[in-house]
């Protein structure tokens, strides 16, 4: 049966599983981290306990959201080379420092800092403890900062020249990690991690609030995380914008795709919703908005939107993946938008906390953050193909020399692997959850008498293991 | 555009830099792996909570090395990257799943009730199939690697043969001797007192373990015997193995003496000799017997860049990195720390 699977097809599943997976972490830790940052901030400035209790409950989501991040990246450092060895060799130039500068700046001090962030609350002062969580919190930064340079590159290349013997040599250093469509990718990327950690944050809190439990902490999460639906996500609209924008420029098949249309025309209409037939080259039951396309790719009723015909057959992507994941996110940000909305309209008529229906709204938007990182990234990722490096190197020709079976069998070994750890994770971290905030010494007695051990210390220590 | 390479030789300073980080890696993580090898072995639940607690910190940041020995080598040796990848293909994802499951462990254990047992395997099974396929990966790697043109021409299983099982085998007892020391210097009691048996036992196989490897690779390639057995060579290379032989034997004598923390540095001592025997008998080769570090060499103007940012921050790290150990010096406790 493997005789028939094709290698380019199967490392690509691969590489899209083992990444897609790991993007779930990162995206949450880099917006949690921020905000452990904000929350121990706060606690030092105000002395007020529920700060710091709260940071507590969320540092050990933190660290088993962290350490599946860890092990899921370590593995990313080896993909490039183990089905993508073509493309190591030709663009290691390149790509190599941009990686290389990842793990010197950023890596280590997320992974050290970590171990003082978690282990250290009575082992260093509170100003230490604070300085390490701010440092974690700028490594995840730094860490989004390279490696999204390096993504943005493979999608906006220059700063380079091919040399004789077919490989990329460097040329500008500053304009390859500062490449077009960096700045767009970069800044869109945080706030989407810092919206994915609100909406986590704001489902809790909301849980809380609806059953009645942990009343005080729950409206410090869900009140901090509304503030950031109100302010950032309308933000994040904007900024997709010219992040679109700028891939028109640059890559309008992705556009195109991302639009479903395939003619090139003059006030291009906006298809809301329809089925792109890549065989028939034409988006069929479409329903569309005469001219709003062109409106908001140039700006301009009557201005020309490249349709995907301008390609041929074998330079087009996927359209259909990319036309509907573009669609789930640019929904979940309208949704993401008009919480904040109803979130300002509660909070004025002085309602935020204690409406039910609200409560329902935050809880069953909990994993959406997630759901519109993914669809985003299968956007950006699906919509550059067939290209490894755009108009520079085709998929095709980057993968390693290795057969079907092997690249098969340990897609399904890492499936296995992380069905695994991932419900794992997930089941502690809904255990941290129904434990709360605040309980962390286990109350005995009614009157906080704590629990004497049923054996004496040095027994329980020396002791074997029946004890 | 900007370029070191009138200054200074590039390739070589790399080379350097590149087996520096895979040895840190291999020490630092060497007995984190170390200790969840013996994990199952230690006689009670309380002292497996010590033995975990005295990594937790650590095991993160010693993993890193290994990130940078991968993405090192992607950055400053591409081709080299791109032709041992393929051709370990099965090997470095076992070890990556192997991890994997050792990783999540550490978070997962402390949160566990009744599935406590479960992570307690998942960290021993994790950390052992993670040391037997980097040791196979030496072992293989010092049987040669076969090359055609830029990229690698051999078959998806030449990592496995009897010899890499052999060093797969070897490096379970050279992280146990690592981790094993590791407990005696952090733990007292009943666990330091198990630790210490433990590695005077596995030093034992250590030493078996490092003569056969000493002995089979000038048997396995003419080149490397002609290194280590030619006037006058055989004299100036003298002292790798007899320091080796002196560092066993106060191994031995500190071990049943009580010392708590020369075990555990000198046998990152016999480590380093070891990885220096190696390395004499490997040089130059990034892919042995195909490959020189000099022909796998990125241009230089991408070891220069990557060489400003590690000439800044590799002291960087090393610094915080100590700071971190500081921080959290002596015992360890059993108690789960936050």
């Amino acid at each position: 049966m493997f005789d028939t699977l094709d290698p380019i097809l199967m490392a690509r599943i691969q590489f899209a599983f083992t990444i897609s997976f790991h993007i779930i972490f990162p995206a949450f830790t880099i917006g949690l981290a921020s905000w452990l940052a904000v929350l121990e901030w706060r606690w030092l400035k105000t002395g007020n306990a529920i700060y710091a209790e709260i940071y507590r409950m969320w540092v050990k989501i933190f660290a088993v959201a962290f350490g599946m991040g860890v092990v899921s990246g370590v593995v990313m450092s080896f993909q490039f080379g183990t089905n993508w060895s073509v493309f190591s060799d030709k663009a290691g130039n390149v790509m190599g420092p941009l990686l290389g500068y990842e793990v010197l700046t950023a890596f280590f001090l997320e992974a050290s800092f970590l171990g003082v962030m978690l282990f250290g609350w009575n082992r260093v002062s509170p100003r230490m403890h604070f300085a390490s969580t701010v440092i974690v919190a700028l490594g995840t930064i730094i860490s989004a900062f390279w490696i999204l340079s390096a993504n943005s590159w493979m999608q906006t290349p220059q700063g380079f020249r091919v040399g004789a013997d077919g490989l990329l040599y460097p040329t500008d250093w500053l304009a390859i990690v500062f490449n077009p469509s960096f700045p767009f990718r970069f800044t869109h990327m945080i706030i989407a991690a810092y919206l994915t950690t609100a909406f986590v944050v704001a489902g809790i809190g909301a849980f809380y609030l609806f059953r009645r439990r942990h009343v005080r902490h729950a409206r410090v999460m869900v009140g901090m995380a509304m503030i950031m639906a109100v302010f950032v996500a309308p933000t994040q609209l904007l900024v997709g914008d010219l992040h679109g924008l700028n891939t028109l420029e640059h890559q309008p098949a992705k556009v195109a795709a991302m639009e479903g249309l395939w003619e090139t025309q003059r006030g291009a209409p906006l298809v809301l919703f329809g089925w792109p037939d890549q065989e028939r080259q034409e988006t069929r039951f479409a329903l569309e908005i005469p001219k709003l396309s062109s409106l908001i790719l140039t700006h301009d009723l009557d201005g020309e939107v490249k349709g995907l015909k301008e390609w041929p057959r074998d330079e087009q992507p996927p359209v259909a993946w990319v036309f509907w994941s573009f669609r789930i996110m640019v929904g979940i940000g309208m949704l993401m938008i008009l919480t904040g909305l109803m979130a300002a309209v509660l909070f004025l008529r002085k309602r935020l906390f204690d409406t039910r229906w609200f409560q329902y709204w935050c809880m069953a938007l909990t994993p959406s953050g997630f759901v519109a990182v993914l669809a985003g990234w299968f956007v950006t990722e699906i919509g550059r193909q067939p290209w490894i490096i755009y108009n520079v190197m085709r998929t095709a020709e980057a993968a390693s020399p290795v057969g079907a079976q092997p690249i098969a069998l340990s897609l399904a070994a890492f499936v296995v692997t992380y069905a695994v750890v991932f419900g794992a994770g997930i089941y502690y971290i809904g255990r941290l959850i129904a434990k709360g905030p605040g309980d962390l010494e286990e109350a005995y007695g009614a009157h906080g008498v704590k629990r004497p051990p049923l054996v004496a210390p040095q027994v329980a220590d020396e002791g074997g293991s029946h004890v | 555009m900007f370029s070191l390479e009138a200054f200074i030789d590039l390739p070589m300073i790399w080379y350097g830099l590149i087996i520096t980080a895979v040895m840190l890696y291999v020490i630092l993580d060497g007995f984190d792996l170390g200790v969840g090898i013996l994990f199952p072995f230690a006689p009670s639940e309380k002292c497996r909570d010590r033995m975990m607690n005295s990594i937790a910190p650590f095991w993160d940041g010693n993993e890193t090395w290994l990130v940078l020995g991968g993405g090192g080598l992607f950055a400053a040796f591409p081709l080299a990257y791109a032709i041992l990848m393929p051709a370990l293909y099965i090997p470095v994802t076992l070890m990556l799943l192997g991890l994997i499951f050792r990783g999540v462990a550490f978070e997962f254990r402390f949160k566990a009730r009744k599935s406590r047992r479960i992570w307690d395997y998942s960290f021993h099974g994790g950390s052992l199939l993670a040391t037997v396929m980097q040791g196979m990966i030496l072992g293989a790697l010092v049987q040669g690697v076969t090359v055609s043109g830029r990229s690698f021409a051999g078959g998806t299983f030449d990592w496995i043969n009897a010899y890499s099982v052999m060093t797969g085998v070897a490096l379970v007892f050279g992280y146990a001797l690592l981790g094993s020391t590791w407990l005696v210097m952090k733990t007292d009691g009943i666990t330091q007192s198990w630790a210490r048996r433990s590695a005077s036992y596995v030093l034992g196989y250590v030493g078996l373990f490092i003569a056969v490897v000493s002995i089979s690779m000038p048997l396995m390639k003419d080149t490397i015997r002609g290194l280590w057995f030619s006037l006058p060579n055989f004299f100036y290379l003298l002292p790798v193995p007899l320091m080796t032989a002196l560092l066993f034997i106060l191994i031995w004598r500190d071990l049943h003496i009580g010392r708590e923390y020369r075990p555990f540095f000198m046998s990152i001592g016999i480590f380093l000799l070891g990885y220096l025997g190696l390395g004499i008998s490997l040089w130059p080769w990034i892919v042995p017997h195909a490959v020189s570090f000099r022909q796998a060499a990125a241009a230089p103007e991408s070891q220069s860049l990557l060489l400003v940012g590690t000439a800044v921050m590799l002291p960087v790290v090393l610094a915080y990195t100590a700071y971190c150990y500081y921080v959290f010096r002596g015992k360890a406790s059993h108690e789960s720390g936050y």
